[in-house]
């Protein structure tokens, strides 16, 4: 074995190439370990980390670090090479137009253009979001680790300039009925959307779709909006931008639960407008949810519900609640516990306030008040909640709604331990996320099975019939494979409570 | 935010190109970014920058600089001793003006070295080139950069006291620009060089030519420059690495001047039969020219115009208009382009001169769409030639109608480099250039385009940043 680099000067490339062309060297045998990436310093420390050699910082520089035998070194190399500047170079056309460098350069071009998409890397991603509100346009920052002080700074510049900046770290917007980021295709209509909570707003506007309704607008945030530090200077504008928006006549707000002080200042100008709003700070009590035209709500689904409820007038029929307690005969007692495996944050969140609402308490990545971390995050003990996109889960990968293999991997694993009584997970559609969701988790599920894991597997399809994933085909195929599909993420947590709590009761 | 919600979307989407799918097929209407990193990639530089992006002081301050720039009227004034026309090498001083921004003589590169030890002996200070050098050595001989005099000087750039000057006035400030005479190709000390033949003709150059030259330019009819400078652009120069066509237009108007003299023929001819020689006659009063239109520009508080770009062989120099006599410095980049046969790129002094003032004002790389030939020395096509003036325009503040390029379809030279601009786009500004050999007095080995280094827009851009953090 042998370490192996090359340095390019000055060749930049954005993380998704970078990932590419590193999981295509990798695939060479022989290679044991290899990054290719920018030589920013967390970058060049984490090879230092890695084993793969010392490097100067460089941001501006593109490494190829390799470790493996000399002659798949070599190959590696040739072969980076050319994934590198197949992209990269092709001989500039002299009458090819220049490539836009700037906003301002794109601004010169499109002189219509309102809405800047940012998804630069976070160290640079405030500053493009200034000179995009320096040049007139509403800005969402979809990068996250930007930080507070800039997000800050970057809320109160667009907040002066009657512009509104979604983010960083929004994952979700619909604006004008068009998907920015990842979202799910639904029809445009009278509900417009505010919200922290990237797959939150997934599941609001997929739910308000299903019922026949659509969707206003649908703005995020970003998560650290209701912060005391920015104290929720988007979600308010949002709000206000909804309040006066003809084609708006109800309101959701999601998030989670926003410190006191920014709760009473969202909740105080949410009561002072004419249109119905409908809240879900999750985990929150829905019954403090008071006064004016406010509704509170428990879960994401029952925001929909509401919502739709309030604009129709009537009503939405909700399907009967299915019995679990028949589901359980083919398990044996010892199997006590549910393994939530979620590719969305919040589903994992809102799976387990449902199931501590049921009295099941236990471990996750990413707590609700009451549960504990994990000592271990590769080890699930007891009742586990894993949020597949967290930090510890995607560093230097994707993430699991754009490549579900590691979650998949997880769940086979989850399945294996005898002590699993439900499989508890979240399959998320629509414009961003993988174009083949499913297929890696059947194979996941039927190893489970042939290895004679008994364990009952809860899923949630997130997405509409109008995504361009095929939803009705993947339910059908989820359901064909064993699986009990919920209608709803919080259902599908319902259900596994349900399961737990007779498995309590045959053991007791 | 409300007004969005009104208008066709129209996202400009910077960073995951998958992005812009979706929102195509969502009906919406996206324009991507070839982003990469600005700044350089510093993140605290880059919003510094983005802080200053249509800054109201910044873009008031870059209008007025800009019209003075194009409301500048380059006249050629007058050839005369630089000792009696620049107040810093008059009443005996010992000084000589370099090229680039400032430089102590043991820094020096060796052209630079060798043309001052040359200008030392011109000047009769020393008798020997040794006996210079260590005169130079000394304290005994002030340098200081051609730009802290008005003046600008190509190569070397060298401007001893005892040597005649272009004396370039703008009929609207009244300001003056200065430039040294053009010596030809081949042995001369503007490469370095300073054998005797180099000195004999710097002291023909500043008896009889310039007796005949200053005639005929005290004789002139018609001493604008900017209307010949804008023929010599239809004519294939870009006025700074070409100047056949120029030179050939000035020329003309010596001709017609000599011809109302009573001058000694022989003295004329000899005269007429240098410049003639000389495709390169034009160069320095090009340069005077496009000096006296940046100083026209500098000095405007706030602005980001850079007014100078000039190298001393070692460091590339840059000023704005907006932070007065500060210099940004940074090693000079290399240069891409054709060597004379025999030399390479190991022998190339590193960029060198005062000529890149032509680049500043719009012209040489700015003005290459005129001059197709140009793009030669770096095995170019003329779509080149155009794409670079094309791409020039995304860094400059707008086009100067007095320069039209037929390439463009007459459209104006791009002008008015934009500091901001260039750090935020990482298009440098480009610049054609001779090429010196390392070894004083070898002369010149080659020609190319280089860039600008981006550094020096880092710094100059900072620098504005503390300006504006400092103003009430």
């Amino acid at each position: 074995m042998t370490l192996q680099s090359r340095t390019y000067p000055n060749l930049y490339k954005d993380s998704v190439t970078l990932m590419t062309v590193s999981a295509q060297i990798m695939a060479i045998p022989g290679i044991a370990a290899a990054s290719v990436a920018m030589a920013s310093a967390s970058n060049v420390e984490n090879l230092g980390l890695a084993g793969l050699g010392c490097f100067a910082v460089r941001p501006n520089d593109l490494i190829v670090a390799l470790d493996g035998t000399e002659a798949a070194c070599a190959e590696a190399l040739i072969r980076a090479d050319s994934l590198l500047k197949a992209s990269a170079s092709a001989a500039p056309d002299a009458s090819a137009p220049e490539p836009l460098r700037s906003l301002s350069m794109a601004v010169a071009c499109a002189p219509a253009a309102n809405l800047a998409l940012i998804s630069v890397p976070g160290d640079y991603a405030a500053a493009e979001a200034m000179k995009a509100l320096r040049l007139g346009m509403d800005v969402m920052i979809f990068s996250d680790n930007v930080p507070v002080a800039a997000e800050r700074a970057l809320k109160e510049f667009a907040e002066m300039k009657g512009l509104m900046v979604m983010g960083p770290d929004c994952g979700t917007a619909i604006v004008n009925g068009v998907s920015l980021g990842f979202a799910n295709v639904v029809r445009r209509g009278a509900v417009g959307v505010v919200g922290a909570s990237g797959t939150g707003m997934q599941e609001l506007t997929v739910r308000i779709h299903q019922h026949g309704a659509g969707i206003s607008q649908a703005l995020g945030t970003g998560g650290h909006d209701l912060s005391e530090a920015i104290g929720g200077i988007s979600m308010l504008q949002g709000l206000d931008a909804l309040a006066d928006d003809p084609a708006t006549e109800v309101i959701v707000l999601v998030s989670k639960p926003p410190s006191a002080a920014v709760a009473d200042r969202v909740l105080g100008r949410a009561r002072g407008c004419a249109k119905p709003v409908v809240v879900i700070f999750l985990g929150a009590d829905p019954a403090a949810v008071t006064g004016g035209n406010l509704y509170g709500a428990a879960t994401l689904a029952a925001a929909a519900d509401r919502a739709v409820a309030l604009l129709n007038g009537t009503d939405v029929a909700v399907p009967a609640v299915r019995d679990m307690a028949v589901m359980t005969r083919t398990l044996n007692p010892t199997q006590r516990h549910v393994r939530g495996v979620f590719c969305g944050g919040t589903f994992c969140f809102e799976a387990q306030l449902v199931l501590a609402a049921a009295g099941h308490r236990g471990q996750s990545n990413a707590p609700v008040e009451g549960n504990a971390l994990p000592n271990d995050i590769a080890q699930s003990t007891g009742n586990s909640f894993l949020d597949m996109g967290d930090d510890a889960f995607t560093q230097g990968r994707p993430h699991p709604m754009i490549d579900p293999s590691l979650r998949n991997a997880r769940i086979r694993t989850e399945a294996a331990d005898p002590g699993a009584a439900v499989v508890l997970f979240d399959v998320v559609l629509g414009y961003g996320a993988s174009a083949d969701p499913v297929s890696g988790l059947l194979s996941a599920i039927a190893e489970a099975k042939g290895r004679g894991s008994n364990a009952i597997f809860i899923g949630h399809v997130c997405g509409t019939d109008a995504d361009p994933q095929d939803r009705v085909a993947i339910v059908q195929a989820l359901e064909h494979a064993g699986v009990l599909v919920a209608g709803s993420n919080a259902e599908a947590a319902a259900w596994s409570a349900a399961i737990l709590t007779a498995q309590m009761g045959d053991g007791a | 935010m409300k007004a969005l919600f009104s208008q066709p979307l129209h996202v400009v989407n910077a960073g995951l190109r998958g992005f812009a799918d979706n929102i195509t097929s969502a009906g919406g209407t996206v324009t991507n970014l070839d982003w990469q990193p600005p700044a350089g990639a510093d993140a605290a530089l880059g919003w510094q920058l983005a802080n200053l992006l249509r800054d109201p002081r910044i873009e008031e301050a870059n209008r007025t600089a800009y019209a003075r720039y194009l409301a500048a009227q380059p006249r050629l004034f007058d050839v005369i001793l630089a000792r009696d026309a620049m107040p810093g090498l008059g009443g005996g001083q010992r000084r000589i003006l370099h090229s680039g921004p400032p430089i102590a003589w043991a820094d020096m590169c060796g052209p630079q070295q060798g043309a001052i030890a040359g200008a030392i002996v011109y000047e009769g200070w020393a008798d020997t080139i040794e006996a210079a050098e260590a005169l130079a050595a000394s304290d005994a001989v002030a340098f200081d950069p051609c730009h802290h005099h008005s003046a600008v000087g190509p190569m070397a750039g060298i401007i001893s006291p005892s040597m005649p000057v272009w004396v370039v006035e703008d009929g609207e400030t009244g300001k003056y620009a200065f430039s040294n005479l053009n010596e030809g190709l081949g042995k001369v000390l503007r490469f370095g060089a300073n054998s005797p033949e180099v000195i004999d003709r710097l002291r023909w150059l500043s008896g009889e030519f310039f007796a005949v030259m200053q005639a005929a330019v005290r004789g002139l009819e018609d001493r604008n420059l900017k209307p010949l400078m804008a023929q010599a652009l239809h004519m294939g120069d870009e006025v700074h690495n070409r100047n056949a066509a120029a030179s050939c237009l000035m020329f003309k108007r010596l001709v017609l001047s000599l011809g109302r003299l009573e001058l000694d023929r022989a003295m004329v001819n000899r005269a007429l039969a240098f410049v003639a020689a000389n495709d390169h006659f034009f160069l320095n009063i090009s340069m005077a020219a496009s000096k006296v239109m940046m100083d026209a520009a500098h000095g405007e508080p706030h602005s980001s115009l850079v007014t100078v770009m000039a190298r001393n062989g070692v460091n590339f120099g840059i000023r704005l208009s907006g932070t007065g006599e500060m210099w940004f410095q940074a090693p000079a980049n290399p240069v891409n382009g054709l060597y004379f046969p025999g030399y390479s790129i190991a022998d190339a002094a590193a960029d060198l001169g005062d000529s890149a003032i032509t680049e500043t004002a719009g012209l040489g790389g700015f003005a290459m769409a005129a001059s197709p030939a140009i793009v030669q020395f770096v095995g170019g096509t003329p779509a080149d030639a155009v794409a670079n003036s094309r791409r020039m325009l995304n860094i400059t503040l707008g086009a100067n109608p007095a320069f039209t390029l037929p390439a463009l379809n007459f459209g104006g030279t791009p002008a008015g480099i934009d500091a901001r601009a260039v750090l935020d786009t990482g298009i440098l500004p480009v610049i054609n250039t001779g090429i010196a050999h390392r070894k004083a007095g070898v002369g010149q080995i080659g020609a190319g385009i280089t860039t600008a280094p981006l550094e020096c827009f880092a710094g100059a851009v900072a620098a504005l940043a503390g300006t504006l953090e400092a103003a009430p």
